[in-house]
């Protein structure tokens, strides 16, 4: 149906059954925990760091389609970034899911990600998308807790 | 010999298209299709008799109650009192003042515990509860036992969903001052042998709670049979409002329990020496009550007893039968919870297909389930899973229902092959 195929887009359906950097560093320079205890989601970020640029990322984890593949496709999107890139692409996805125009968010910086586009009109389901995103952040924050969606 | 009897009136089949009639709220188009209501455990739609009451009650009854001299008291205190008469012939109570008001089934566990529990239950003594308890019979003993010192122990279940009966009988000793088990459990659909545990905790001479709040509108409850001497229940799943529940309490129990909280209307007289609290009901009931909460669950409950629980429970019976199987029907869709005593609840996981995902597919279809944990995380952890998608009957659901979230099923199927 064609407002089904909005929200799971075939990209989206691709990164759930094969998420790509799926698994696990020996020694991660940074290691987060993401839980939205909504739907028992979880998810694992190991994070190899070179001064402040994200050399690798991976992930792993189980959840729902979206948030597999919005953890899938942001350990894509931000590997090789810089940690104040990461802040922007994550301010842009925000934007994306739940501001209140299209000024809030600018589709060139998001390139591949803008697919999760029509998650906007699921707001029961913005959380699934973020999770990844918060578990991210609170890597690069070094925050040694579980980061959730609540 | 007496004259063969005129063959009786043939028993009065159970209407389901007349009492969908009574639900507006099931006439409502959602995303271009006819709602399909099928998060019943989660709440129930509410009848028009439901409606009405509140209404007439707001237009023609609303003031305080159990004070006022004046007309509108009287006729508010009484249409109150005449609802917790109800409750009492519904659950089979032997009087009025052992049915408490309360704001849900949740309030109900939790004034037993801290009340009965602070008074009766100490350090090293223990309660035993079992593997399928929603949160709310869970969490109210925890707090308790860190207040007492006292010990929760925890019944297995089997992968069937039913409760491993030999570790039941074995957990339950001289220790053991309180069984908490639910009736009818939310997430699997197990109805457990309720009679049996509470005989199990009286033969160790402890109290038995019965957690009713997925039971009390599938089928009769009678909690002079069972023996309990708690039952908890909650309006809202009556289908009557939110925020109004009821507690069973044997007046023996009741009347040696300290009030659960102080306030007005729980007291006989209140001197800055001594206070002396109220009979009951009212000792528990302090403060406004929901009143109107009250008269539209008696509103509730008398429709439910027309109708009758037995027909009720006959006709969605057979619903779940055709519900188990039509999912079974469908690919990759797994049962969680398939005990041989089962009531209204169908939770299943799907291969390949993540619950939150099926919730949202079958939204689409104008199909409304529920997924998660159901508020009972040890089943969850129980079965090795996160979640399930449950969908969870109600005496207006019909075979038509069912079709189509076995259609919005085989969508979700498509959607993720």
């Amino acid at each position: 149906m064609f407002d089904l195929r909005d929200l799971y887009q075939e990209v989206i359906l691709d990164h759930n059954k094969r998420p790509r950097n799926f698994g696990q560093f020996a020694q991660p320079d940074r290691r987060a925990e993401g839980y939205n205890p909504l739907c028992g989601d979880k998810l694992t970020l190991h994070l190899a760091l070179e001064d402040d640029v994200i050399r690798d990322i991976v992930f792993k984890g189980s959840g729902c389609a979206i948030s597999t593949a919005s953890a899938s496709l942001m350990t894509e999107s931000v590997k090789g970034k810089t940690l104040d890139e990461v802040r922007t692409l994550f301010a842009n996805f925000q934007g994306m899911l739940t501001g209140d125009a299209e000024a809030d968010f600018d589709t060139d910086v998001l390139g591949k990600l803008s697919v999760f586009s029509g998650v906007r009109a699921y707001p029961a389901r913005v959380k699934c998308a973020v999770l990844a995103w918060h578990t991210l952040q609170a890597a690069i924050e070094a925050k040694n807790k579980v980061a959730t969606t609540e | 010999m007496s004259q063969p009897s005129a063959p009786t009136a043939a028993p009065s089949r159970f209407d389901v298209h007349r009492v969908r009639q009574e639900f507006p709220i099931l006439g409502l188009v959602i995303r271009d299709r006819q709602l399909v209501y099928l998060d019943n455990a989660a709440t129930t739609q509410k009848p028009r008799a439901v409606l009405d009451a509140l209404t007439r009650y707001y237009t023609k009854h609303n003031a305080n109650i159990h004070r006022g001299v004046h007309y509108l008291s009287e006729t508010a205190t009484e249409a109150y009192e005449a609802a917790r008469r109800t409750a009492q012939q519904f659950l089979n109570a032997r009087e009025p003042r052992e049915v408490i008001f309360t704001r849900n089934a949740t309030e109900g566990i939790n004034l037993v515990a801290q009340t009965f529990g602070r008074r009766h239950i100490g350090e090293r003594d223990e309660i035993v509860i079992t593997g399928m308890e929603h949160h709310s019979n869970i969490v109210p003993w925890q707090l308790l036992c860190e207040q007492t010192g006292a010990r929760l122990r925890v019944v297995p279940i089997t992968d069937d969903g039913e409760l491993v009966w030999e570790e039941f009988e074995r957990l339950v000793g001289a220790r053991t001052k309180l069984v908490g088990a639910v009736h009818l459990s939310n997430s699997l659909g197990t109805v457990n042998p309720v009679a049996r545990i509470v005989e199990l905790a009286h033969r160790h001479g402890a109290a038995a709670l019965i957690d009713g709040a997925q039971a009390a509108y599938h089928f009769p409850v009678d909690v002079q049979a069972l023996d309990c001497d708690f039952y908890v229940a909650t309006g809202h799943k009556l289908y009557g409002p939110t925020g109004i529940g009821l507690l069973y309490g044997k007046a023996e129990r009741l009347e040696d329990m300290p009030p659960y909280q102080g306030g007005g209307d729980m007291i006989s007289s209140v001197t800055f020496e001594k206070t002396t609290y109220n009979e009951l009901p009212h000792k528990f009931e302090a403060g406004t009550p929901h009143i109107a909460g009250a008269i539209g669950l008696g509103a509730a409950l008398t429709y439910l007893t027309g109708l009758g629980l037995d027909q009720v429970a006959a006709y969605e019976r057979e619903l779940l039968a055709y519900g188990t199987e039509v999912l079974q029907q469908i690919s990759g869709v797994r049962l969680i919870g398939t005990a041989s005593e089962k009531a209204s609840i169908l939770s299943f996981v799907m291969e390949g297909v993540h619950p939150h995902d099926i919730g949202t597919v079958v939204d689409q279809s104008g199909v409304a389930i529920r997924t998660g944990h159901h508020c009972t995380q040890p089943v969850m952890d129980r079965f090795g899973i996160p979640a399930t998608a449950r969908a969870s009957l109600a005496m207006y659901n019909t075979r038509e229902d069912i079709d189509a979230l076995g259609a919005a099923l085989e969508r979700a199927r498509e959607v993720f092959a």
